[in-house]
């Protein structure tokens, strides 16, 4: 797994701290943004600008808002406060733009939310055919090459319980990519699964990074974090404790909130 | 034993042991399992004596077959004792089935059951093709048939006025508009109840409260004696209309509910999964939430469909004939009156509710197996 860290071959692909600057394309601006569950304070001020083809891995201890900030990127999560640009669209009430940016921004969940009336293809072509109106043909091929990327092509005629909880994930990463879209994002994607899975569903995500996909991860897979990502975010009590590239992150990390964390998960 | 073990060979599955398996393992696990069990199943066929032997010797073995009067079903003019009458239901089988629709246009009924019969086999069996299609046919374009050929007055027709229908007719014509109508009337009114906007929930929650808090008596009642009192001049609708119009919101209300229940045992994730795809709300509640819902509910629906067919008999307050009523009015032919004629009338109509409600019953068992996508292993 470690020499998948290497830069591909695909250099536009793999954003370093220099193209950023040069490339200089804003793929999700999170501005100021509060947020309240009735009077619980879960997201204090926060603001994070993730640039084209970065991927940004946030952690932090449970109930830190990690997952709330990311569920507000197409606001399946609503707030009260701030804004939330994607892809140059701000996320305002309308429902209609609302849909339209959650088109091109994927999404995998911790329990995967397979549907489970549906076969595994049939969980791939719904959105493509239904929303955006491709012929059932057309969506079952673009389906079968994502599922064959996420390397199960096999179980394309299965249900999705009759799968392993690895193989779900990696399905629901799938359907995700059917939809073709510009941003991915990972909340907790290895939570739920049996240690034995983690890895087949971390080297799809890794796969995934190499293409130049922008994505933002919640996860504690630090070894995953280490390899992809461009930049480390550390949440504590609904704020952005620390933002930092993952070497300085991990070797000298700046805040004391910081070292305590790290030094909780990495034994 | 020592402490440490490193196993050199996997074990490979064997069969289950003989006492396990097959009748006498059945028997011995699943009746006599312990003093209850026992205990149970004696009670159990004990019951089965008590009641088999006569009921079949009043149906079959001390019926009688055939005859043309009531004299033909008398124990003195016989001198045996007599069991059903069977002659009395089909002396008044054409009376049960049709009421008093003309005995010349009859076959009209007959017409649109076929028609009914042919659209609803294909669209019961998984195998066979063209489901949309058929569907359309038997949900959209059968009831506009049926009642262009049940009421007529059209094309080359004669009308056949409503309160002329009677027997079995009327409870299949209620049953059926109380189905197609009330499903999606009650998903409609379920999605309104779940409903975020609440001027939406508010008023289903009104309708749905009033409605299942009426009985159904008097909304047959009101719908066919009080209504026309409130409509404008002589506005009239049709009493068969408006019984069906009061059975299609009565049962839309108590769907809702069912619905609703199928709604909140869909996990949350679901509406996620769907909503970060983009799918919008009809589309998510339509490809991906309602067919879950649904399925989680088919015992609930189910009952209700059932519980409708058997409560059309209530229609006989508001002077329509179904089946049961039909039935009713039989007795009072004296040519018929025998000590048997109730039990022999009762039993008749009896046993075809049981057989219809039933074979509803085995399908939607047989539905919910066939959705168990994995679920269950």
């Amino acid at each position: 797994m470690a020499d998948n860290a290497k830069p591909v071959t695909d250099g536009a692909s793999r954003a370093t701290p220099e193209m950023r600057t040069t490339a200089n394309e804003v793929a999700v601006e999170i501005m100021n943004l509060n947020k309240w569950f009735g009077t619980f304070h879960v997201l204090r001020d926060v603001s994070l600008k993730v640039m084209r083809g970065e991927r940004i891995v946030v952690c932090g201890p449970s109930g830190s808002g990690k997952s709330t900030v990311l569920r507000c990127v197409n606001r399946i999560e609503d707030w009260q406060q701030g804004r939330v640009i994607v892809d140059g669209v701000e996320l305002t009430l309308d429902l209609k733009t609302i849909d339209e940016v959650r088109r091109e921004v994927g999404m995998v969940f911790q329990q995967f939310n397979l549907f489970p009336h549906l076969t595994v293809l049939e969980n791939c072509t719904l959105a493509p055919t239904r929303v955006r109106h491709m012929p059932r043909r057309a969506a079952e091929e673009l389906a079968r090459h994502y599922l064959a990327r996420v390397r199960i092509p096999e179980q394309a005629d299965k249900y999705p319980l009759q799968l392993s909880g690895g193989q779900q994930q990696r399905v629901a990463i799938a359907r995700a990519l059917c939809m073709q879209p510009k941003i991915m994002l990972f909340d907790e994607p290895t939570s739920a699964l049996d240690p034995e899975m983690v890895k087949e569903v971390l080297d799809t995500m890794v796969g995934l990074a190499m293409d130049g996909m922008t994505m933002l991860v919640v996860s504690h897979e630090m070894g995953f974090a280490r390899q992809v990502a461009s930049r480390m975010v550390l949440m504590d009590a609904g704020q952005i404790v620390e933002i930092n590239e993952p070497k300085t992150f991990f070797e000298h990390p700046q805040h004391e909130r910081t070292k305590l964390f790290l030094s909780q998960i990495l034994h | 034993m020592e402490a440490t073990f490193v196993r050199r060979e996997l074990i490979a599955p064997l069969p289950p042991p003989l006492a396990a398996r097959g009748l006498l393992g059945f028997a011995r696990q699943r009746l006599f399992g312990g003093v209850l069990n026992t205990v149970l199943t004696l009670v159990s066929l004990l019951l089965v004596i008590i009641v088999l032997p006569p009921l079949l010797r009043f149906l079959i073995i001390d019926a009688i077959w055939s005859g043309t009067s009531r004299t033909d079903c008398l124990a003195e003019t016989l001198g045996r004792p007599v069991g059903a009458c069977w002659p009395f239901v089909t002396a008044k089988f054409r009376q049960f089935m049709y009421g008093f629709y003309p005995e010349a246009e009859q076959w009209r009924v007959n017409v649109t059951y076929a028609i009914g019969v042919i659209l609803l086999v294909p669209l019961l069996i998984p195998r066979v093709p063209y489901k949309t299609l058929n569907a359309i046919a038997f949900f959209g374009l059968f009831p506009l048939v049926a009642f262009v050929l049940l009421v007529g007055g059209m094309l080359w027709l004669p009308q056949v006025e409503t309160r002329l229908w009677g027997g079995m007719l009327v409870t299949l014509v209620i049953t059926f508009t109380g189905i197609i109508g009330s499903l999606p009337l009650g998903v409609l009114l379920a999605l309104g109840r779940a409903s975020r906007l609440p001027v939406v929930r508010m008023m289903c929650v009104i309708f749905i409260e009033f409605w299942r808090g009426v009985p159904l008596v008097t909304v047959l009642f009101f719908a066919t004696y009080m209504l026309p009192l409130f409509l404008p001049g002589n506005w009239r609708i049709d009493p068969m209309a408006r019984v069906l119009i009061g059975v299609v919101l009565f049962a839309g209300a108590y769907m809702a509910e069912v619905v609703r229940g199928g709604l909140q045992a869909v996990p949350r994730g679901q509406y996620e999964g769907a909503t970060a795809l983009g799918l919008g709300y009809w589309r998510m509640m339509g490809y991906v939430i309602m067919p879950q819902a649904l399925k989680h509910v088919i015992p609930g629906i189910v009952n209700s469909f059932i519980a409708l067919f058997k409560d059309t008999t209530l229609v006989l307050i508001v002077a329509i004939f179904d089946m049961l009523g039909q039935l009713r009015a039989a007795f009072a032919d004296p040519n018929w009156a025998t000590p048997v004629t109730l039990f022999t009338g009762f039993a008749f109509t009896g046993i075809i509710y049981l057989v219809i409600s039933f074979a509803m019953s085995r399908y939607a068992l047989y539905t919910e197996r066939r959705l168990d996508t994995g679920a269950r292993r």
